[in-house]
């Protein structure tokens, strides 16, 4: 009795574990980048084949538990011993890791083995104890030098640039919220001002983690307009929770208008 | 071989309280100790996760309690987030070392390794008591934390540096909180080096007559072979957590980068690299969790036969040298958890490959047990429903590893809600459901009383349910993009995810609330259980050929022979390892 | 000497001498403290340019700014020229123990930033730390290390309790952040004696002012500080300017 009940749990559990997946009910957010269409494939195959695997061994399992629950008389071993077991594992599962490995390298190289586009667009992004700061390197296309201890934050020099002295810096327009032009290949490189952080658009299909002493490149291209939420997702501290900046995809001509707007302020 | 080997030196049995039960070398009182330690360990465990769990759900909820244990930390009972950080990443550093490495290993392995093997004692019986006593001093110091005024710190129980390594400008608990920490794991990791060098040299020396590695239970094979990835594991602990202790201490900077900016203030360290903490803390931090769950295996490939009445599939072989492929490939995969830490994008590719194999000798074992039932004759006693309970959820936990060991799916779903619901069902609930599944088993030979089956079947019921309802629910909101280490959840898409947040806390409060029927078990079960008979499971390894618990020296003053493998099970009849009788034919 | 005149000899010696002490222990600030410093401070120059700040990471900022823009708050210049913000006290002439005022300075976090962005208290005076906003902050002041103040970083969550402080040692001046919210800055002057902060005009008054001559000091955290001398007589308030000169 006990084991025909533990038999009709697990395969519940494996049905309604089944269901909410395949039905979405949370599930990832639309996706508006160019590379992301790979990853959402990626994650679809490997929900075929870990699901597969998952409802047969449950099932399977289930099924010999109100079998043999309470069974009398002399046992006997699976035909064939452990042998087809072993092979199945090599064969079967083998196969799945080759062929997931495979294309998911695809995946994976589409984000970080192809070269940035020449007309990516630079924006240079600092993340601090609690919040995110962008820079654009303005008219000159060139970003000026930082000096950490010149960051002030309390008069708001949170890159430590110094305008008045280094010309590339001069124009140099920092913000608090992160614009980008639809369908234009953007290039950011991640630094940290004091610990570790992450970079996490979920729409993007884009998750970096920013290394104090490293500054990380990473490139991609937003299909879509919209307004998009950067968290952060590596422990940072007390405000790790709250720390966020909103990420704009605009068309070209709200872009430049709102790039403008910035530059006014600076 | 047994005849050449080094005895354990015999030791009359002791006298007084002290001796017997505190400061005792008695490798029995030690594995008891162990279990104990881990049990109140786990208790404290879960009452922070309850604590979580409640102010993730319930922001404006006053916890009762909190705000006299830490008026700073939770000022009114409404916790603030640095606490929200210190209570997680005290509930991963408790639950992970001392309880989850601690009882599997430490605590079964001790009370039953040396009876297993016939010998009277572990190898090094004194350092023995040394390695439980340094451990408990461990938890002294990770306990202490709460008690100081800035409390335990907020990294995590991963510590990543420079977070953990900059001291308080970082955050409140960074000062003294983290230093007690890294002490209190730097003892841990000597305890388990200790322990790990003891279970090596008993299963290799102290064999007694007739016992050949073939013939070894399968727990002990399990605990062995763990006894070396902790060996190598732990010691590359030790050193990162030294290195991280002189960042803090002694004005180095092995992981802290010049040019750190801190509340406007540059920051005198330079020249370091947080990816070699991540690294070295890695390439123990993986191990680890196999180190969690070998013990597992080995308890459950330990207790199936005896309930199915037969041998496993594959004999001996399969499921052991499918542990010892675990054991070792687990060493070369550590880079999985660095996929978007800034480490080279090709070293990514790297790790995922071994990773992704280590689930063949992962599928192999779970296949051994699940075809071991085909054509069995199934008993449900409680450590049976336990064991089958650690397969389901073994099989549920590593089937979540294929999203995050690919690096392409790893990038999204990488600091989400589901990761931690894998970590929770692989290395959490399947090797706790081992743990009690051992625990059922094992408590008329430790204690030579009955638990009662009712109150462990009714234990198991509601354990099983509410482990599905609060951890396959984090894998659902993982998917939705739900951040981890989240000490609230304000952000636009989250806040669509509260009733799941709702139904996570629930489900986890009643799942807390039937261990207690566990503890009441166990406790009334030692005083008012039925007598436990010296074989009540009519099982065939060497601890059922003892007395129920069994006498100071194990057998009594014998000198156990070995004339069989450990799974000479046929229905209702088996045959003990060390009955002279010949085997049934054709086994 | 008869007895009875001994008697009355020494009990007058006594009474002398218990007077004469009487009157020695008492604190130095024994006649009533009414005396008043008051005057302006002016900015001579052009008001540099404060950006604006941009709240938008936590928009539950916004919630309780009702519309207000913000800006940095570094140079706060009022209509007429005049310079908020500078903390003017007593560096030298004060003498004695001085009494420390019960009624507890306020600090609020207000709109996501500080109110007011320079806070004058005296050694051991309560501060009321409170967060009147619609999420978290977290307070963290950063004192001179080895100054006798002791650094803290502690969070306040909606609804939370306010929270009480003290500053052991004179410093000037302490700055306090909020890391939540990077933008957020201020300054904690503990200084002895009566002291004032300028308004948005300019403005200042140091009041319970003992009579005497003193050097009065203005500090502004970008201009630095400026002194001059001024005496305060019983019933007449002194005044006193200062002009700091623009960068």
């Amino acid at each position: 009795m006990v084991g025909k009940i533990f038999a009709v749990v697990v395969a519940l559990v494996t049905l309604v574990t089944a269901y909410c997946v395949i039905t979405h009910v949370w599930w990832m957010p639309v996706d508006i980048s160019a590379h992301g269409p790979k990853i959402d494939h990626q994650i679809e195959e490997t929900i075929l084949v870990a699901g597969l695997l998952f409802i047969a061994g449950q099932i399977v399992l289930a099924s010999f538990v109100f079998l043999y629950g309470g069974a009398r008389g002399k046992p006997k071993q699976i035909p064939g011993g452990a042998k087809p077991l072993v092979i199945f594992a090599f064969v079967l599962v083998g196969t799945e890791i080759l062929a997931l490995s495979f294309i998911g390298s695809k995946a994976w190289g589409a984000v970080y083995f192809a070269a940035p586009d020449p007309s990516s667009m630079p924006i240079d992004v600092q993340a601090g104890q609690f919040a995110y700061y962008f820079r654009y390197p303005g008219l000159d296309g060139k970003f000026g030098a930082l000096h950490p201890e010149m960051i002030n934050e309390g008069t708001q020099n949170y890159f430590g640039i110094d305008p008045e002295h280094d010309p590339d810096a001069k124009d140099d327009i920092v913000t608090a919220e992160m614009a980008i032009p639809v369908n234009q290949p953007i290039l950011l490189t991640l630094h940290s001002k004091d610990v570790g952080h992450s970079f996490y658009v979920r729409e993007l299909r884009v998750q970096q983690d920013f290394v104090p002493g490293l500054d990380i490149p990473i490139h991609f291209t937003a299909t879509q307009t919209g307004r998009y939420e950067i968290v952060c997702t590596q422990l940072c501290g007390l405000g790790h929770y709250n720390m966020k900046a909103y990420l704009s995809v605009l068309s070209q001509a709200d872009f430049d208008d709102w790039l403008k707007k910035q530059a006014a302020m600076q | 071989m047994a005849e050449t080997s080094v005895q354990a030196a015999h030791h009359a049995a002791p006298q007084g309280f002290i001796r017997k039960y505190l400061f005792s070398v008695d490798h029995k009182v030690i594995g008891i100790q162990y279990l104990t330690l881990s049990m109140v360990a786990a208790f404290v465990g879960m009452a922070l996760s309850w604590a979580m769990r409640l102010h993730l759900a319930y922001p404006d909820f006053r916890i009762p309690l909190l705000g006299w244990l830490s008026p700073n930390g939770a000022p009114n009972g409404v916790m603030t987030p640095e606490y929200y950080l210190s209570l997680m990443t005290m509930h991963g550093t408790i639950m992970a070392f001392f309880v989850l490495t601690a009882a599997p290993f430490a605590g079964f392995g001790n009370f039953l390794l040396p009876i297993q093997v016939g010998a009277a004692d572990m190898a090094f019986p004194r350092l023995n008591m040394t390695s439980f006593w340094v451990t408990f001093v461990g938890f002294l110091l990770a306990a202490a934390t709460f008690f100081i005024p800035d409390g335990p710190p907020l990294s995590g129980w991963t510590a990543y540096a420079p977070l953990s390594a900059v001291g308080s400008v970082a955050g409140p608990g960074q000062g003294l909180g983290q230093t007690l920490w890294v002490f209190s794991i730097a003892l841990f990791c000597i305890a388990s080096l200790l322990g790990a060098l003891n279970f090596i040299v008993t299963t290799l020396d102290l064999r007694t007559k007739g016992l050949t590695l073939s013939r070894l239970p399968l727990s002990t094979w399990a605990w062995f072979i763990d006894a070396w990835v902790s060996l190598l594991a732990f010691a590359v602990l030790l050193p990162c957590g030294l290195l991280l202790a002189l960042d803090r201490l002694g004005g180095t900077s092995f992981f802290i980068p010049g040019g750190l900016v801190f509340n406007d203030q540059l920051q005198p360290h330079s020249g370091g690299s947080p990816l070699l903490f991540q690294h070295l803390f890695w390439f123990f931090g993986h191990p680890e969790v196999y180190i969690i769950i070998l013990p597992a295996f080995g308890i459950v490939s330990h207790i199936f036969p005896t309930f199915i009445r037969k041998p496993l599939v594959g004999g001996w072989k399969v499921i052991t040298f499918a542990e010892i492929a675990v054991g070792t490939l687990s060493f070369v995969v550590w880079g999985h958890h660095m996929f978007v830490s800034g480490m080279s994008p090709f070293m990514a590719m790297v790790f995922s490959v071994p990773t992704l194999f280590i689930t063949i000798p992962s599928v192999i074992a779970v296949l051994v047990w699940v075809f071991s039932l085909y054509g069995s004759n199934l008993r449900f006693d409680t450590p049976m429903l336990y064991s089958l309970g650690f397969v389901s959820l073994f099989i549920t936990g590593g089937i979540g590893g294929f999203f995050l060991a690919q690096p392409s799916t790893d990038s999204y779903l990488h600091a989400t809600s589901f990761v931690v619901g894998h970590f929770h069902f692989t290395m959490g609930l399947s090797a706790i459901f081992a743990t009690f599944a051992g625990f059922y088993y094992w408590y008329p030979k430790m204690f030579g009383r009955m638990m009662n089956e009712k109150l462990g079947k009714l234990h198991f019921w509601l354990s099983f349910v509410g482990v599905y309802c609060v951890f396959m629910t984090l894998h659902l909101t993982g998917f939705a993009g739900s951040v981890r280490r989240y000490s609230a959840f304000v952000d636009d898409f989250m806040i669509p995810l509260m009733p799941a947040q709702r139904f996570m806390t629930i489900s986890a409060l009643l799942l807390g609330a039937s261990q207690f029927i566990f503890l009441f078990n166990a406790i009334w079960s030692r005083f008012k259980g039925p007598k436990a008979a010296d074989n009540p499971w009519g099982a065939t390894t060497l601890e059922w050929d003892t007395t129920s618990p069994p006498p100071s020296d194990n057998f009594g003053g014998r000198q156990l022979t070995v004339y069989h493998g450990p799974m000479e099970y046929h229905g209702e009849a088996s045959v003990m390892q060390t009955s002279p009788a010949a085997s049934v034919a054709g086994t | 000497m008869k007895t009875h005149q001994r008697i009355a000899a020494t009990v007058f010696a006594l009474l002398l001498l218990f007077a004469v002490g009487l009157l020695w222990s008492t604190p130095g600030v024994g006649a009533a403290a009414t005396g008043q410093i008051a005057g302006t401070v002016k900015l001579d120059g052009p008001a540099p340019h404060q950006k604006p700040i941009d709240m938008s990471k936590d928009p539950s900022c916004a919630q309780t700014r009702g519309g207000t823009p913000a800006a940095g708050e570094s140079v706060v210049v009022g209509a007429n020229g005049g310079l908020a913000n500078v903390v003017v006290y007593i560096s030298q002439g004060l003498s004695g123990d001085l009494p420390i005022p019960s009624k507890p300075v306020t600090f609020e976090q207000r709109g996501c930033q500080y109110v007011p962005h320079v806070v004058a208290v005296n050694p051991g005076q309560h501060m009321t730390i409170l967060n009147d906003d619609k999420t978290m902050h977290n307070i963290h002041p950063e004192p001179k290390p080895g100054g006798g103040n002791n650094a803290f970083n502690k969070s306040q969550v909606v609804g939370a309790p306010p929270l009480d402080v003290t500053w052991a040692s004179e410093e000037i001046a302490i700055p306090v952040k909020c890391n939540v919210h990077p933008w957020m800055h201020a300054f904690i002057v503990v200084v002895k004696g009566p002291n004032g902060v300028s308004d948005a005009n300019g403005s200042f008054k140091l009041e319970n002012v003992p009579p005497g001559t003193y050097t009065l000091t203005a500090w502004h955290e970008a201009f630095g500080t400026m002194t001059q001398k001024v005496t305060v007589a019983e019933g007449k308030p002194a005044a006193a300017e200062f002009s700091f000169k623009g960068k």
